[in-house]
């Protein structure tokens, strides 16, 4: 066991537990957009960040990768924190205007938009955190999206922008999109994404419309079980 | 080639290399560095080629890397037997009869010498060569020695010490210097901790740009687990106006080579990578050669030098990006991903390439090794000042005289860099400032000239080291533009993963055009410190962290210079376009009316013998008029 302060408190934890889930499991909140407890993390979207002071070096880190230290003191809200929290904020409100998870966030935390940044028109609620990626390339397996360009012009989306042949249309991107920029469309019969269409299939027992068929079919040729025994929904099983 | 397993072995290779470097007969090296390339050697060395060969002449032609001086390519060099080596500046192809007849005939004519070299050391070698035997010829005893040149005066040249002058494909040259020599040294007779250790007393810090100490890091590999380790050269050198380890690349590939073998030792690994970018042709083309020559010599591969030793390179080519050139961004793109950093709270030198213990280095670090192993780290050591020990490498560009490849000892005051070795600023304007460490660097001001050039010196000025470009800026320099273009220079190498980069690079950037553009507003200099400081302690890696570093020294040193824009609209540089205007000076224009023919927008009256006008609606501030103008009747504000 490692032992380390956080916000004045006096905190036990395993070693190789991030500053992050440390905190979380005493009650101690800190914001995040990117890190999902389903995919690997990046480090991309810079709220957690937090200060942790080793010695007299005291130095900003980002929660979700920082494992505990022996020792170690951490503040996860002083000024220093707070002033990267609210430029990240403040950037993140000027490229998804749109973004109410993001304006909801900011009015937690106190943070007003930055009038000298114009707001973007172009970058939906898209904050690049990248889960979308990786829980198509790390949970389903299939890796249909990715980005493109680099920088501000950095865009998430199948390979030059084609209908993906690989997509199975089981929408986990847009389930775990933290801001809801990916745009997903179920009616009964259908579902849309990423520009294609899928025809869903329904349920053997009680008819209900439950999965795209090529979820299924990319299930069953994963797994095994054949395509008869998943043609029946979760509730009916 | 033949195998080279031991110390005879060597020195037979390097009787080869010497009888190739210094010929039966008259010798004529060009240099042939892309800077040499770009100025038309390649065209010189085909007239001498030509010559040569209609004349009959029993001489030798070869070519070799960069000699420094880029301000006078094309260089050429004479070697004859028993007379001081002797180079000639700015040569053409037309020049060439000349400068054979003159070589012929034993006498200087029309193309007078820049310098002779007498003799000189072979630092790796720990020998002098000796040119020169008896006196100076007669029409010699006029030209200074090359280390009475001032651009060579205070150099020293330990990682550049082969370049310009041994044909970079040639490794029985390199073995002629001194080369591999120290490879068969520390595989024979050091331990792997005696290497680190020495390493660690040389006090050699990473050449690349943040400044780490080497032998340290080699340590931290070596104890790290992991049967598999691998060692990296970074050779992704993108700052804008550097060219260092390109030259080094180029020029004496080997040193690269034989101290990524000396590390891969030293810290336990098999295999070594060289990333270099593509946009660098003749690198890449130089190292390709020098691997495949150092592997079919036995010096790479299996049982090196005849130990038990097994190491080999392969050299991975990037596609140009900024951001490649930091530690877990190229180790990505070497696993064929994209090219984006990761946290380093878990170390390369312990998680590093796939995974493993990955110990990296740059160029002019892994050429500085063979010497370290040669001299010793107290030797090295005793270079420089104590905490930056050592020499390094300068690409000396910008408003400077002497622009070129420059290596002088740590801790030489900038001014001598600027004024001895650069020849001060040309058409006798002031100097303003030097920006070292490119894009994450920052501006050090005329003020500032006696500031010694070490890591330490220059990270407290709010600059860095960098890899070591240094841009030279005159009084026509304006601060903020000049911030503006490093900013907007990131934003486009910005890798786009983490949000303070990405997005807070890009917002000073608006405000910074905004500045420039005249629609500056008060508190945009406060509001560029405080999002200065989020964006160093937010951003994900090194690159975003040092991003705000031109901006924030531009302001600390040139604060007056972004008010006047902001608050008068001005641009005391007269640069920024939306803030200046020509005007002609009545009283001084004759009428001559070639300014009215040159402006490209036809902006400009007047009757012929009669003062002309600009008609400010139309001018496009292009500065065209000025440059035409024999009577300095144009001026601009």
């Amino acid at each position: 066991m490692v032992n380390f302060i956080i916000d004045g408190k006096k905190i036990k934890a395993e070693k190789g537990t991030m500053v992050l889930e440390a905190a979380r499991s005493n009650g101690i909140d800190i914001p995040t957009l990117c890190a999902h407890e389903s995919v690997s993390r990046s480090g991309a979207c810079r709220l957690c960040v937090v200060e942790a002071k080793k010695g007299k070096r005291a130095k900003i880190v980002t929660s979700c990768l920082y494992p505990v230290e022996e020792g170690i003191i951490i503040e996860t809200n002083n000024e220093r924190v707070m002033n990267v929290r609210r430029l990240v904020l403040q950037l993140l409100l000027a490229r998804c205007p749109e973004s109410d998870v993001i304006q909801d966030l900011a009015k937690q935390l106190g943070v007003d938009p930055q009038p000298r940044f114009t707001p973007d028109g172009d970058k939906g609620k898209c904050i690049l955190c990248r889960s979308c990626i990786r829980v198509c390339e790390e949970v389903v397996g299939v890796s249909a999206i990715g980005f493109s360009c680099r920088g501000a012009d950095k865009a998430i989306g199948t390979p030059f922008s084609e209908d993906s042949a690989v997509c199975i249309g089981c929408g986990a991107c847009a389930f775990i999109c933290p801001t809801g920029h990916i745009e997903m469309e179920t009616t009964e019969e259908t579902r849309k994404i990423w520009g294609r269409t899928f025809k869903m299939k329904s349920c053997a027992v009680c008819g209900r419309y439950f999965a795209p068929e090529d979820q299924l079919k990319y299930i069953s040729k994963k797994t095994g079980v054949p395509m008869k025994e998943l043609a029946v929904c979760t509730n009916c099983r | 080639m033949k195998k080279i397993s031991t110390l005879d072995d060597l020195k037979s290779a390097g009787d080869k290399g010497m009888k190739s470097l210094f010929p039966r007969g008259v010798k004529i090296v060009v240099g042939m560095a892309t800077s040499g390339i770009a100025s038309g050697a390649d065209k010189v060395y085909e007239a001498l080629q030509s010559a040569i060969k209609k004349r009959k002449l029993p001489f030798t032609l070869t070519k070799t890397g960069s000699m420094g001086m880029d301000f006078i390519e094309p260089l050429v060099e004479v070697i004859e037997k028993d007379k001081p080596r002797v180079a000639y500046g700015k040569m053409t192809a037309d020049k060439v009869p000349q400068l054979i007849g003159q070589i012929v005939k034993g006498a200087i004519d029309k193309i007078k010498p820049i310098y002779r070299v007498d003799e000189e050391d072979i630092i790796a070698k720990r020998e002098k060569k000796h040119y020169l035997t008896g006196i100076v010829p007669e029409y010699l005893q006029d030209i200074p020695t090359m280390y009475e040149v001032p651009f060579y005066k205070k150099q020293v040249k330990i990682a550049t010490r082969n370049c310009g002058i041994i044909d970079p494909e040639s490794i029985e040259e390199y073995i002629a210097r001194g080369g591999y020599l120290s490879l068969h040294k520390a595989l024979t007779a050091m331990s792997a901790e005696g290497i680190i250790e020495d390493v660690i007393k040389s006090g050699l810090r990473g050449r690349g740009g943040g400044g780490f100490p080497t032998g340290t890091k080699w340590q931290s590999c070596r104890r790290a687990h992991g049967d598999i380790k691998y060692v990296i050269c970074n050779g992704d050198e993108g700052d804008p106006g550097a060219y260092m380890d390109r030259s080094v690349m180029e020029g004496d590939p080997h040193s690269v080579i034989e101290g990524m073998i000396i590390g891969a030792y030293a810290v336990g690994a098999q295999e070594g990578y060289i990333y270099v970018r593509n946009e660098y042709p003749l690198a890449v083309a130089n190292l390709t050669k020098a691997i495949a020559d150092a592997r079919s010599s036995c010096l790479l591969g299996k049982n090196i030098l005849g130990t038990s030793f097994n190491f080999d390179i392969k050299i991975s080519k990037g596609a140009g990006a900024f951001v490649c050139g930091e530690s877990t961004a190229l180790m990505a793109s070497l696993e064929g991903k994209a090219g984006e950093p990761r946290a380093k709270y878990i170390h390369t030198v312990e998680h590093g390439l796939w995974d493993r213990p990955t110990n990296l280095n740059n160029v002019e670090t892994w050429a500085n090794v063979p010497v370290i192993i040669s001299r010793g780290g107290k030797w090295f050591s005793e270079i420089g000042v104590p905490h930056s020990t050592g020499t390094k490498v300068f690409s000396l560009v910008g408003k400077i005289n002497n622009i070129g490849l420059v290596e002088v000892p740590m801790g030489i005051p900038l001014k001598d860099i600027v004024y001895d070795i650069g020849g001060g600023i040309p058409g006798g304007k002031k100097f303003k400032a030097v920006q070292t460490g490119g894009p994450s660097g920052g501006c050090i001001p005329a003020t500032m000239m006696n500031l010694s050039v070490d890591f330490d010196a220059l990270w407290e000025a709010g600059s860095m080291m960098g890899s070591g470009g240094m841009i030279v800026m005159d009084e026509k320099t304006c601060m903020v533009d000049l911030a503006r273009y490093f900013i907007e220079f990131l934003v486009s190498e910005s890798c786009g993963k983490c949000t303070p980069c990405r997005e807070g690079v890009r917002r000073m950037n608006d405000i910074l055009h905004d500045i420039c553009a005249g629609k500056g507003k008060v508190g945009d200099v406060e509001m560029l410190e405080a999002m200065a400081i989020g964006i160093k302690d937010g951003s994900l890696c090194a690159l975003g962290g040092s991003a705000p570093n031109p901006v924030l020294s531009t302001i600390k040193y040139f604060r007056a210079e972004y008010d006047a824009h902001i608050k008068q609209k001005r641009c005391p540089a007269a640069v920024c376009r939306a803030l200046i205007k020509y005007e002609i000076s009545a009283k001084k224009c004759t009428g001559c009316t070639v300014c009215a023919k040159k402006c490209p927008s036809a902006c400009i009256s007047g009757v012929k013998k009669k003062a002309h006008k600009i008609d400010q609606t139309k001018c496009i501030k292009c500065g065209i008029c000025m440059e035409s103008c024999k009577f300095n009747a144009i001026t601009v504000k």
